[in-house]
């Protein structure tokens, strides 16, 4: 029984070790999953003299997608987010995160295809920092109501639209019903 | 030459370091301990102190701005973990997800003092059944005796 103890120990160590090995550390949960987004008032990418709030995010099932122009996975993303925009009803918003030049970010958007309803233009990062921005590019999944319902740190592609965005809308699709 | 070069080096070792934000005296000595207090996203092994990330900068500015507004250090402290978790924070609160974190050590401490108590129990009895019994010792002494004579 006692020379049980040093062995327990060990698989007790191994585990966390296992199960910490395939963990990503830049992933960190997000607290405003289930937390309203925030307010903000803004101008967009292509209209610097029209404002938008939070209220024009809000209404129906939704993603907010953070990108920038100096951000190189975003553009890597990018044809992944036209195609997603092309096969679904549901909008993207695009929070155009401390751009550095917007004149190429509106040439990007005409020459490669414009997935975004608008793009809130955040020059100075203060929305971002509301939404806990740390890694662009960044998807939220909003609700109805407004509320995050997920949050994905990383590029956005089909598979994992499939694995965990859709799973989420249809449960709000059913709960709505 | 030499002086030029030292000076150009110091120089682009700056670049990586946090960029200087002046706050005002009476705020000097809270803005410092709250920038080692929390954590920097971008690059999670620095502090906001230290990083010269983008975000940092920028959360070094709302971290003047709320001290100029008056909050106090737990409102920014709330500030930042309602935005990006509780890892932000060095010194995260005792709740049940964090209970492991804070008592595990402990935990650890006492099982070793534990394990310490068996060991050296389990040599002190080893170190009695070793020992001579009455018999043995007279019959040694008999032998040393007879040696030396």
């Amino acid at each position: 029984m006692k020379s049980l103890i040093p062995a327990l120990f060990f698989f007790v160590i191994s585990g966390f070790l296992f199960v910490g090995l395939y963990k990503d550390p830049s992933l960190v949960s997000s607290p405003l999953v289930g937390k309203s987004i925030p307010s903000f008032n803004a101008s967009t990418l292509f209209y610097p003299d029209k404002t938008v709030t939070q209220a024009d995010l809000i209404g129906e099932i939704a993603l907010v997608n953070v990108w920038a122009t100096w951000c190189p996975a975003c553009k890597h993303e990018h044809p992944d987010l036209v195609a997603l925009a092309a096969k679904t009803d549901i909008p993207i918003y695009g929070l155009n995160y401390k751009e550095t030049d917007k004149a190429e970010a509106r040439a990007w958007l005409r020459d490669e295809g414009n997935p975004y309803a608008f793009s809130i233009a955040d020059d100075d990062g203060r929305i971002g920092i509301d939404f806990g921005v740390y890694g662009a590019p960044e998807t939220f999944l909003i609700d109805a109501q407004g509320v995050i319902q997920h949050k994905r740190v990383g590029v956005m592609n089909d598979k994992i639209w499939q694995r965990d965005f859709l799973p989420i809308i249809q449960r709000l699709r059913r709960e709505a019903l | 030459m030499i002086r030029t070069l030292i000076l150009l080096l110091s120089l682009w070792i700056g670049v990586a370091q946090a960029q200087i934000i002046s706050v005002e005296p009476e705020y000097q000595g809270r803005y410092n301990n709250l920038l080692h207090e929390l954590r920097c996203l971008v690059c999670q092994n620095q502090t906001l102190a230290d990083s010269g990330s983008g975000l940092a900068d920028d959360l070094r500015l709302e971290v003047k701005r709320m001290l100029e507004e008056g909050l106090s250090d737990q409102q920014i402290f709330t500030f930042m973990s309602d935005r990006y978790g509780d890892f932000v924070l060095y010194n995260p609160p005792v709740k049940p997800r964090t209970w492991l974190l804070w008592f595990g050590p402990f935990v650890l401490l006492i099982g070793g003092l534990i394990g310490i108590r068996q060991v050296v129990r389990a040599n002190n009895k080893t170190a009695k059944s070793n020992m001579l019994t009455e018999a043995e010792k007279k019959h040694v002494n008999a032998v040393i005796q007879d040696r030396d004579d």
